[in-house]
């Protein structure tokens, strides 16, 4: 079918979220290095965080393509009001326990958003989605492997990640929001929105996260943290931005 | 990121320090190193030989992980994609280094578990030359140029040594660091080749960390019978002048090629000796820096110290009860 104006708008709207959590949560992963717990996981968020840059930029691309600015002036120059963004994916890294929820939950939502975009007939991004699906596979059997390990690691362990998932499962249900667009997407095929994501993303979750040994909140009982996708974020979005783009914006026409 | 290692150059001990090695053992190891070959952690080495290498080993990781830090700070603030995306690969491939050189010092029988404690408690160095700020992003452009040009000069020397497991470390961190160097030195080109602003602030930096690179090599030798030892071991495999002479002769040219300036008015040439002539950095300030009085040795060690800690219930949680401590081989 031929593409109308609302199915461009909603597809822009789309790649945008998706770049701008890729873009923020790849920044905040970056923020382990040479902070982490061991060598390892230092490398390993490092790695992750390149992984989710990369995507960032090639979505960035896309909507350069469809007639948006350059990936760095998109990237460099908006503020917290433009961005679209979950709230999830703003926050500081805060300890080990929160990161790890923060990736498990986030990733498990890429994989299976990616899985799904990897079907939309819109041929330039099914092709980016089916080679981030490759990245991701590694970014979710890390995410799985500690959850694991550290539900089997003790009392203090445990507690530490029942509590982050107990506080955060409403930060990713944030993830969900629907944008302006669900009906004018679903129709073209362009992505099978967010109530459907939300439900392969639930079904994928609460059974891996049972079998660890967790209990999982009640999506009933837990208010989504609404609002990123529509440009209100928390208040710690803003210096992420000063700070990215602090160098930036001594010259942002010049080359660096 | 490495200079070269802080050997005690003490003398005074050789003698007694050899005394009680069996002689004729001695004399196979000896020979051995002198052949060319690589002695691998199962052989016979003596006492000396194993703690100068733990000790160059263990101070080259923690050079890698501590000097992650101030180049890491500006990771969040890289100008685009590329420079961001390059960076994060840069300094992960630090961190990289110290896993696989922990590795190699475990080898000789230390964990590395006390390594990463003698660290924090300031019982073992790192290179000194992070122990200074990066206040602007062309001061991480000079360091991922300069200082990495300066590792590389020291570490393909140290290559070229005796002991196999840091040698295939080492060659394995040279292919990585010289990545590395071409993207300090892209980046330096950009900058010095960019608007007044871009031009004065990598001037700026250059000027910093003058100092600091030209004590990156270590004090002016003196001969002594230790270091005449561990050189014929192959545990030192260039002196500090040697190795300063090296990096000025390759670097100082490119330097002003770009039309930027050193803060040394007596820096030149010599065209008939061949040697370069420097004014002599301030070997007192290098000896307050090592001795922990440099403008960041306490934030460097907090931030190090802070990150163990807060890493310590992760660790303790992974810890297998059934799972003993094995040294890696190699």
């Amino acid at each position: 079918m031929e593409f109308t104006e609302r199915h461009v708008e909603g597809l822009k709207e789309l790649l945008y979220k998706m770049a701008d959590d890729l873009l923020i949560i790849g920044h905040r992963n970056s923020e382990w290095t040479g902070l982490g717990p061991m060598l390892e996981e230092d490398i390993a968020f490092s790695s992750m965080a390149q992984d989710k840059i990369g995507q960032s930029l090639a979505l960035f691309e896309l909507l350069h393509e469809l007639g948006e600015s350059d990936p760095d002036t998109v990237a460099f120059t908006r503020n917290a009001p433009q961005f679209h963004c979950s709230q999830l994916v703003e926050l500081p890294i805060g300890e080990y326990d929160f990161s790890m929820v923060r990736h498990f939950f986030f990733d498990h939502a890429e994989a299976i958003r990616f899985e799904m975009l990897s079907e939309t007939v819109f041929e330039p991004l099914a092709m980016v989605a089916k080679k981030f699906k490759g990245e991701i596979k590694y970014h979710t059997m890390h995410a799985d492997i500690f959850m694991q390990k550290l539900a089997a690691g003790g009392e203090e362990s445990f507690g530490r990640m029942q509590q982050a998932i107990n506080e955060n499962f409403g930060l990713a249900l944030g993830m969900f929001e629907p944008g302006d667009f669900e009906a004018e997407l679903i129709e073209a095929g362009i992505f099978g929105g967010e109530a459907e994501l939300q439900q392969r993303w639930l079904d994928k979750v609460v059974p891996l996260l049972t079998s660890y040994g967790y209990m999982v909140p009640s999506v009933d009982a837990v208010e989504p943290a609404f609002g990123g996708r529509k440009g209100v974020h928390t208040p710690n979005l803003q210096p992420l931005l000063d700070e990215m783009t602090e160098v930036f914006s001594i010259d942002p026409g010049a080359d660096w | 990121m490495y200079g070269n290692a802080y050997i005690e150059t003490d003398g005074s001990k050789v003698h007694s320090i050899l005394a009680d090695e069996d002689p004729i053992k001695l004399a196979e190891f000896e020979a051995r190193i002198a052949a060319g070959d690589k002695i691998e952690p199962k052989d016979w080495m003596p006492k000396e030989y194993r703690k100068q290498l733990v000790r160059m080993i263990e101070q080259h990781a923690h050079s890698e992980i501590i000097g992650s830090l101030p180049e890491g700070t500006w990771i969040t603030r890289a100008p685009g994609f590329r420079r961001k995306l390059a960076l994060m690969a840069k300094v992960q491939d630090e961190v990289g280094h110290a896993q696989l050189l922990y590795s190699a010092a475990e080898t000789l029988g230390k964990s590395r578990e006390d390594m990463v404690n003698d660290l924090i408690n300031g019982k073992s160095k790192y290179s000194n030359v992070f122990n200074y700020p990066a206040p602007t992003w062309a001061d991480s452009a000079v360091i991922a140029w300069l200082i990495d040009a300066g590792a590389i000069v020291n570490q393909l020397a140290n290559s070229k040594g005796s002991y196999g497991p840091y040698c295939r470390a080492l060659d394995r961190i040279c292919a990585e660091e010289s990545f590395h160097l071409k993207y300090g030195h892209d980046n330096v080109v950009f900058l010095a080749t960019g608007t007044p602003v871009q031009r004065q602030m990598v001037q700026e930096a250059l000027n910093r960390w003058w100092e600091p690179i030209m004590h990156f090599f270590g004090p002016p030798d003196k001969a002594s019978q230790h270091s005449e030892i561990l050189m014929r071991w192959k545990v030192k495999m260039g002196s500090n002048d040697s190795m300063r002479q090296t990096f000025l002769n390759m670097y100082v040219p490119k330097i002003w090629d770009l039309g930027l300036t050193l803060p040394d008015p007596n820096l030149r040439k010599n065209e008939e000796s061949g040697q370069w002539e420097y004014t002599e950095p301030n070997w007192d300030t290098f000896k307050q820096v090592i001795n922990g009085n440099g403008p960041c040795n306490k934030e460097r060690l907090a931030v190090r110290r802070m990150a163990e800690e807060k890493g310590r219930w992760v660790r303790k949680a992974l810890l297998s009860k059934s799972d003993a401590y094995v040294t890696p081989l190699a």
